[in-house]
């Protein structure tokens, strides 16, 4: 597949395939007198050595690309079960819509009569995420999960400074995704764990006496890492506001959720959405993701600056907001992935919104009710629209969680999340979502209960997966022991830092 | 429409083998009280040529950079996208993957996102780059972050030449830390060196400045570094990478982290997202770096590989104690980035560069010949400057849609003293026919003014 | 599981070895086991006082993230400085070129009332 023909290397890079003298594109032709950097800016200014870029023509380029592309699992391809990440089918539609140059070609900083359609799109958009969400305040501003989630927290310091104490700590079960504890540390609160009980909810004993006057608020998922439905979180929630606190809810679990059941009605003050992961907008390799941050009304005047408001028929932004936290990013958020998202709930409509969530949780609980006998679920009876498995009877016969999911690879799937929930011993948390077939999930059931039989049979198999990948298993510690993060280190031959 | 492929007899065959009677039964754990009665109040769904056509008229309402030459900056800007790069973007294997978990299915994700460290470190002179963060303005607040932890000092002095929203989302960041932010005026166009010496103490953790600055012009690094490292501070440099392709890189200059935003490099504005923000160090502050980072290692046959690595800085293991929340980098934008490099490489930068620079100074000396128009700083600027104009910028703004130009952005929506400034950016796309019809609108927007002074009142 | 005879243990899965009025630090062979392949250990500059059993230190394995405790209060006369660029020895020598910190003990006497061998041995005894 690459030019070169060392077999330790599977594709060779940039630096590597360099020669002086290719050239890729070309620009037009400077059409106004040239006068020269150096008479335009001072010497000392200027760069002593061009940058060390690589020389390639615009074919290896792509070359280089689309071989490069073809190492990557994505889910065009196969199932992609990442518990929690929400790996669904994206519709082509979504992208082709935000690529219009109508959309793509405006800038920040145009007038705002000048891009009435954009206003037009977030404000549709935030429509429909209100009545899905049953909550009023709205802002599209933060571009990651975890940003809504530092928004958040950072909302809940400003109202309750302006209640006269800005209190101390954050509650977060111990079932929680690692983004909680790390936003509540970032914005100076202490992170105060609460345990699941034994049957994966929180343990609302240990919580009672966690929530004190000092609580700023409790970040909770729900449906929880584990897949299963808080059902006391009315409780939680009137507990909480008794204390005065404010309770938020992770979105990450949301597919569960859209068009069943309503967070505003269940007492949650915050919630956030993960535009990349419950309405389809593709992950592109880690990002970009898209955040909404969804509030109750009188949480509304703390929202990141500006906050789009209705105009007469139109939109406009509002700057003139005292109260604001600020900014949380250099200008409206991830707008691109705003009009993915808008254009996968236009398609879907009123009764495809719930038809998601109905259809994850069938995915998830057949594919359960299919490996259950093999791998021991984390917990009995239904799940939503994910559930966790231990693979701790495979560990008894020398086979990890960490090798039932590099086995999954020779087949031609994902493998699930592994070793998440930290409270699941061999843990396998599988997403199967809503966009895969019975024949889809049939055949990763087929596949893991294979790898079971082999954990019997062939045990030096599993553990010596996988073969049929791109490359084997890689040696993470030598990486992190001898950093080798460029070009530049690794011509230099040795380990960066 | 819901995506789903699902027949009614497949849906009854996996219930019978859950066991379940229905399909409501797998949701009983939810509350009665919380569910949703019926179906939401919303529209009905779109066959996908009907929803297109909608997305088509609304994208039609807005003065795109196809339809309007397009002057402004502030920090996203239009410049030139190869072809090659929407084409490769666009592909299901980098578009719809995720974070490279498993590394033996992602090599291609991971080795681009090498390639991607490789050359910001290339542009910006650093020894470490991570694989990018979501913008610019979030990029300067990890890097206060990584300086106060590792200075351990509380004091912030930033420059007035940094982006103004870029300040604001510092501040934002910085409110819960109980930082004490110190801001430093610009003098003729320039950081203040004095007001930046008197600031900056020994309780600073970081000095940042910007290059080039906000009003576009071209600081002096060296000096600005050596303020900082005169009280034992992070001089911390916002570069923007079209401009590091031609001026000294902050890290020749000895700053101590490099961030910026990648939009100019094959992104497009898209109304200000997603953006990239890209973030480089030195070697020793490795383990404070935020964000994910992609290193080489062999697998078991001795074959290179990529893997992420030092992942214990991050959230999903430090937890609370993780040197950043974020979880994510910007993978299909930083992608772009590479793409992008790849296909211009230092001789096509420089151009881009070059071009940018000398086409801004075109414009610039065009607009200053109008009468009662002048270029407030003197100070040498890169692809931008302030033009000031005798009446209201926003004013000349709606005039110049007129001759479908986007004119510029005026800085009263900075700062309210200052009515008639207008930020003007000119990238490697802007023709001379361009420039000239600028250069005519504003004259006859400027006679025109002269002619009905009373316009004014009405564009405040 | 090799548990030497003469050191001092934690319930940490910390050991000590008492060197005249100091005492050296490192982690047992079972604790490296189970956080496998060390990439990095940050320890504390000497001259620092530590608190018993508080957090002075971290060792960072590929995934993994654990704190380390001091023993007995005291002041850090030495760090192992091998460490900085072979963190592997507390993979492959935890009890001796893998020590981590000399402690100059508040109170030397601290380091009896620490689990000793066969008491450490049958702790792990319980993990297994």
């Amino acid at each position: 597949m690459s030019v070169t023909r060392d077999p330790s290397i599977v594709e060779a890079t940039l630096r590597e395939v360099s020669v002086a003298g290719h050239r890729g594109p070309r620009l037009q032709p400077l059409d106004v007198p040239a006068q020269g950097a150096a008479a335009l800016l001072p010497r000392v200014a200027l760069r002593a050595t061009a940058p060390a870029l690589p020389e390639v023509s615009e074919p290896s380029v792509v070359r280089h690309f689309v071989n490069l592309s073809t190492l990557n699992h994505h889910i065009d391809k196969a199932l992609y079960p990442l518990g929690s990440c929400t790996m669904k089918y994206n519709p082509k539609l979504n992208d082709e819509m935000a690529r219009l140059p109508g959309f793509a070609g405006i800038h920040p900083f145009q007038p705002e009569e000048t891009v009435p359609g954009a206003l037009a799109v977030i404000g549709e958009l935030h429509e429909w995420l209100r009545t899905i969400m049953g909550m009023p305040g709205i802002t599209t501003q933060p571009v990651a999960g975890a940003q809504c989630e530092l928004t958040a927290i950072l909302m809940a310091r400003a109202y309750h400074t302006d209640h006269g104490d800005p209190r101390e700590e954050v509650i977060v079960p111990d079932s929680a995704h690692g983004t909680n504890p790390s936003t509540v540390a970032q914005v100076g609160y202490k992170v105060v764990t609460v345990p699941s009980g034994p049957d994966g909810l929180v343990d609302m004993e240990a919580l009672k006496k966690a929530i004190s006057s000092k609580t700023a608020a409790m970040m909770l998922t729900n449906p929880n890492t584990l897949g299963i439905f808080e059902r006391e979180v009315g409780t939680i929630a009137r507990w909480i506001h008794e204390a005065g606190a404010l309770l938020y809810l992770d979105g990450a679990n949301l597919n569960a959720m859209v068009g069943l059941a309503s967070p505003g009605a269940m007492g949650f003050d915050f919630a956030h959405i993960n535009l990349h992961k419950t309405f389809s907008t593709p992950h592109g390799g880690g990002g970009p993701g898209g955040g909404v941050l969804c509030v109750r009304p009188d949480l509304e005047p703390y929202l990141p600056s500006p906050v789009l408001v209705s105009d007469g028929p139109g939109y406009r932004w509002d700057h003139d907001r005292p109260r604001s936290i600020g900014r949380v990013h250099s200008y409206y958020g991830n707008f691109g992935i705003l009009v993915r998202a808008l254009a996968y709930m236009r398609s879907l409509g009123a009764s495809g919104v719930a038809e998601v969530s109905r259809e994850s949780i069938l995915n998830a609980n057949y594919l359960k009710a299919r490996l259950r006998d093999a791998y021991a679920p984390s917990h009995e009876g239904y799940c939503m629209h994910e559930f966790v498995l231990s693979a701790n009877r495979q560990k008894a016969r020398g086979v990890k969680a960490l090798d039932v999911a590099k086995r999954l690879l020779d087949f031609g799937f994902h493998a699930p999340t592994t070793y998440f929930p930290l409270i699941v011993d061999e843990a396998l948390m599988i997403e199967p979502t809503e966009t895969e077939t019975k024949a889809s999930l049939d055949a990763f059931a087929d596949v893991m209960l294979e790898i079971d039989r082999e954990s019997i049979e062939s045990p030096d198999v599993v553990r010596g997966a996988p073969t049929k990948t791109p490359v084997r298993r890689l040696d993470e510690a030598r990486a992190a022991r001898n950093l080798v993060l460029s070009w530049q280190d690794l011509e230099a031959g040795h380990g960066g830092a | 429409m819901s995506f789903v492929g699902r027949s009614d007899a497949e849906r009854k065959a996996m219930l019978d083998r859950i066991g379940a009677r229905s399909l409501e039964d797998l949701w009983g754990a939810i509350p009665k009280e919380f569910r949703v009665p019926g179906a939401l109040a919303l529209p009905a769904p779109l066959a996908e040529y009907e929803n297109a056509k909608r997305f088509e008229a609304e994208a039609a309402r807005n003065a795109d950079a196809g339809r309007y030459a397009c002057f402004l900056g502030a920090g996203i800007y239009d410049h030139f996208i190869p072809s090659a790069v929407r084409a490769i973007t666009s592909r299901s294997e980098y578009a719809t993957a995720y974070t490279p978990y498993q590394p033996e299915v992602a090599q291609g994700t991971l080795q681009v996102i090498f390639e991607y460290q490789s050359m910001i470190r290339e542009l910006t002179g650093m020894e470490v780059a991570n694989a990018s963060m979501y913008d610019a303005g979030t990029a300067a607040a990890e890097a206060v972050h990584l300086a106060v932890g590792a200075k351990g000092r509380r004091r912030v002095v930033v420059s007035a030449g940094l982006h103004p929203h870029h300040r604001q989302v510092l501040a934002t960041y910085a409110s819960a830390g109980g930082l004490e932010i110190v801001e430093v005026p610009l003098a003729g166009g320039r950081t203040d060196p004095a007001a930046a010496k008197a600031a900056t103490n020994a309780e600073t953790a970081a000095f940042l400045w910007a290059q080039p600055n906000f009003e576009g012009v071209v600081e002096d690094g060296e000096a600005l570094t050596a303020i900082a490292h005169g009280a034992g501070a992070y001089s911390v440099a916002v570069g923007d990478p079209v401009a590091l392709s031609v001026l000294t890189p902050p890290g020749a200059q000895g700053a101590d982290i490099v961030v910026g935003e990648g939009q100019p490099l094959g992104v497009s504005m898209s109304y200000g997202g997603p953006l990239v923000g890209f973030f480089a160090i030195r070697k020793s502050d490795v383990r404070r770096l935020p964000g994910r980072l992609s290193g080489v290692t062999v697998d078991l046959d001795g074959r290179r590989g990529f893997v992420l690595t030092l992942q214990t800085r991050e959230q999903h293991i430090r937890r609370e104690r993780a040197t950043s929340n974020i979880c994510t980098n910007q993978g299909l934008m930083a992608l772009a980035n590479t793409i992008h490099l790849a296909l211009l490489g230092a001789e096509g930068m420089r151009d881009v560069a070059t071009q940018c620079l000398e086409r801004a100074h075109y414009l610039a000396e065009r607009a200053a010949r109008v009468p009662g128009v002048s270029l407030p700083h003197a100070a040498p600027f890169f692809r931008e400057f302030v033009l000031r104009l005798p009446g209201p910028a926003s004013s000349f703004v709606t005039h110049a849609l007129g001759s479908s130009l986007l004119a510029g952005v005026p800085l009263s929506r900075f700062d309210r003293s200052r009515p008639n400034d207008l930020l003007v950016a000119v990238t490697e796309k802007r023709t001379r026919e361009e420039m000239d019809r600028y250069a005519a609108t504003l004259a006859a927007w400027v006679k025109s003014r002269a002619a009905a002074p009373a316009e004014e009142a009405a564009c405040p | 599981m090799n548990v030497p005879k003469d050191l001092r243990y934690t319930k940490e899965h910390e050991w000590v070895r008492t060197k005249g009025g100091e005492v050296e630090v490192g982690i047992t062979e079972y604790a490296q086991g189970e956080l496998g392949d060390v990439i990095f250990v940050d320890l504390p500059a000497p001259g620092t006082q530590l608190a018993a059993m508080k957090a002075f230190g971290s060792i960072d394995a590929v995934k993994t993230v654990s704190d380390l405790f001091a023993p007995v209060a005291g002041e850090v006369v030495a760090v192992n400085e091998a460490l900085k660029d072979n963190p592997a020895l507390v993979n492959t020598s935890p009890y001796e070129q893998g020590w981590m910190v000399r402690i100059r003990a508040a109170n030397p006497a601290d380091v009896n009332g620490l689990l000793s061998a066969d008491d450490y041995e049958k702790l792990l005894g319980a993990h297994a």
